[in-house]
């Protein structure tokens, strides 16, 4: 794909298998999935519930192991380090969730919380762990009596601000953000999403972005991918991905979402896509979307479609997305 | 068959009088610090067939608002104030035996959750039927006969084999058809959903708000939908209620309120969206928080956060006519030009051509 150099991540055939809890069955969460993180970038990968975009984040920071496939970190694979080095490299790679609420022990004050990761490295004097969970405290606009306070007392959007200030205390290279506002009311989400563009621009951070709100994740990537039933099929440049989707899932998903405009300016056909996302113990053959696909063929059953560059850098997994009819429905 | 039930009671529908005419609403409720006053002041109508959105974000009182309606209120209520005229009955003062009857048959509510909504130990169909025989004595042959067309109007596929179905069997999207089928099913005359499609994914929730906007439109059934979600409310809704702090903040077209909000809160809701078509841009956000339900301020409710709040709205705000049919709590209203959605999206031209009064 891209040049290795530039890549912090690296994601090489990548499958995440789970057995079902009766052993009967393997769920293929992630299912051949390759993909570069550049450095400095924010990787969007949005998808429905079940696609595996979870997965594919937990793996990505070695919470999970890949069943088969291989995750390099800078060239690396940190699965081959002894263990203590692969302890000390886990902390460049940090990921944040959805419910802070979650994250934060509820009798543990914030700043003790924030200061929790550096105590578990043991570095430097305890005078200088202060000094940076403070510091992180301080960068993502948390004044610093809230240090001696209690989840319980804190708003959602500061709880949130917690949890990241606590994954920068570590000055990871790069964060996973798996739904990172979606549980925020509207008014505080465009606060956290401008607070992660701050950061991202002060330190050089690298974001993989795990969402299922698309007005999210075109706003804040560079580049997105589009998830569907534990495999991509759609990789782009954020404004290819929105103005010219090349595939029919993806053109579902952005005609579906409920856009806050007057009628007039909405326009365009709305495509409603049928039933619901198929299982994963079970998918569909050839093109897993092509059970709930308008266009699909006799051929979409029987072939795996294939993965493909159809635009610089655009790629995508669909055996007509180039075909002359086909055209998108918005844009 | 559902398609007739608006016709048989025809008398309200014409001459513009409203099916609900809610009027100086306010929930108290008690508690170990005090009696808290959730919501207070809210005035609105529903016309009938009409599909008007409420929304707020978490704690704005949109969900008390919906719940008050049915009188589904928790023990420690304290005091239901005001009154909500329904076709003639008033639902704060009738009496229990009287809301029994118009809850589920004649106003019925379907929630975010269908799944702790339906009882897992009984069919769908049984739950479905149950409504129907409750309110109206029908026969188990005559009721599963309808529960199988309402399953098929709600898009159920192959419903003879899925009246028999247990919830568990059912996918999310599936079971929120239930909930609708089993709302309907007596064809009420106001429907009450409450981020109906908040738990579902977006390519369901686009399904399921089409199936409620097309069931509204072919049987004459008002629809209130409370959510957080604006783009929600513009799909589905002709007019938007916006709430802020337990009070109603601004009420008009929907068209009208996302192109020109007259209120300061909902200009700043607009700009604070992550627009699809918009990238990396500083998003505006609203600064501070909502303030406690143990410590509302006097006056305008929204002014510590309000860019625009002068000394006037230290005074008690009253919900006004701003003319062309909306309404605005706002000293300042009449005054500002707020921006709404268009001045945010990034398509020029079309921004051009709508942004002509």
């Amino acid at each position: 794909m891209t040049a290795e150099t530039d890549a912090i991540v690296s994601v090489r055939d990548l499958q995440v298998r789970f057995q079902t809890t009766d052993r009967r069955a393997t769920v293929k969460a992630v299912d051949g999935v390759n993909f570069d993180v550049r450095r400095g970038e924010t990787f969007g990968i949005i998808g429905e519930s079940g696609s595996g975009k979870t997965t594919i984040g937990r793996a990505l920071v070695f919470l999970l192991k890949p069943s088969a496939g291989a995750i390099l970190h800078g060239g690396i694979d940190p699965l081959a380090l002894p263990r203590k080095q692969f302890q000390n490299h886990r902390r460049d790679y940090q990921i944040i969730f959805q419910d802070p609420n979650a994250a934060l022990n509820p009798r543990m004050a914030i700043l003790s919380s924030v200061l929790e990761p550096l105590e578990l490295a043991g570095e430097g004097t305890r005078a200088e762990r202060l000094a940076r969970a403070r510091e992180a405290m301080d960068r993502v606009g948390l004044p610093q009596e809230i240090g001696e306070r209690y989840p319980h007392q804190l708003s959602g959007g500061q709880k949130q601000r917690v949890v990241i200030a606590r994954a920068l205390t570590l000055r990871p290279k790069l964060i996973v953000c798996d739904e990172v506002v979606a549980a925020l009311d509207m008014s505080i989400r465009g606060d956290v999403l401008n607070l992660f563009a701050d950061l991202q621009r002060e330190l050089g951070l690298t974001y993989v972005f795990i969402t299922h709100d698309l007005a999210v994740v075109s706003h804040i990537s560079e580049r997105v991918a589009v998830m569907y039933l534990g495999r991509f099929v759609e990789l782009g440049p954020t404004e290819g991905i929105s103005e010219r989707p090349l595939h029919p899932y993806t053109q579902a998903l952005l005609s579906a979402e409920p856009r806050p405009l007057p009628s007039s300016m909405r326009g365009g056909e709305r495509i409603v896509l049928e039933g619901e996302i198929p299982s994963p113990i079970d998918p569909p053959s050839g093109c897993r979307f092509r059970t709930r696909c308008r266009y699909a063929q006799d051929v979409c059953a029987d072939k795996v479609p294939e993965w493909r560059e159809l635009m610089p850098d655009h790629w995508v997994a669909c055996h007509f997305a180039d075909h002359p009819n086909f055209s998108p429905q918005r844009g | 068959m559902a398609g007739a039930r608006p016709a048989e009671r025809g008398s309200d529908g014409g001459g513009g009088r409203p099916l609900m005419s809610v009027r100086g609403l306010g929930v108290r409720f008690r508690t170990s610090h005090g009696v808290w006053q959730a919501t207070r002041k809210i005035d609105f109508d529903i016309a009938p067939g009409e599909r008007v959105g409420i929304v707020g974000e978490s704690g704005c009182g949109k969900t008390i608002t919906g719940l008050s309606i049915l009188r589904l209120l928790p023990n420690n209520l304290a005091g239901l104030d005001g009154s909500i005229r329904f076709d003639g009955v008033d639902l704060v003062s009738c009496s229990t035996r009287q809301m029994r009857d118009i809850r589920g048959r004649r106003i019925a509510m379907i929630f975010q959750e269908p799944m702790s909504a339906l009882d897992p130990v009984f069919t769908v169909g049984h739950q479905i039927a149950e409504t129907l025989r409750v309110h109206t004595g029908v026969s188990g042959e005559e009721a599963r006969a309808r529960t199988l067309e309402m399953l098929r109007r709600v898009g159920i596929a192959s419903p003879e084999r899925r009246i028999d179905d247990y919830p568990h069997q059912l996918s999310g999207g599936m079971r929120q058809r239930v909930m609708i089928a089993a709302a309907l099913i007596c064809g009420p005359q106001l429907l009450i959903a409450d981020e109906p499609t908040t738990a579902l994914d977006v390519t369901v929730q686009a399904q399921i708000l089409e199936l409620l906007r097309e069931l509204s439109e072919t049987s004459g059934t008002a629809l209130m939908l409370i959510t957080h979600d604006l783009g929600v409310v513009a799909e589905t809704c002709t007019r938007m209620i916006t709430m802020y702090a337990g009070e109603v903040i601004e009420d008009a077209a929907v068209d009208d309120a996302l192109v020109k909000p007259l209120h300061p809160y909902t200009s700043g809701l607009l700009r604070s969206l992550p627009h699809l078509s918009e990238r990396r841009g500083k998003l505006a956000s609203i600064p501070g928080r909502v303030p406690s339900i143990m410590n509302m301020p006097n006056g305008c409710r929204f002014k510590a956060r309000c860019p625009h709040a002068v000394d006037a709205c230290a005074a008690e705000q009253e919900l006004r006519d701003a003319g062309g049919g909306r309404k605005v709590r706002c000293a300042r209203s009449a005054e500002l030009d707020l921006p709404g959605a268009l001045q945010h999206a990034s398509s020029a031209p079309i921004a051009a051509m709508v942004a002509q009064p």
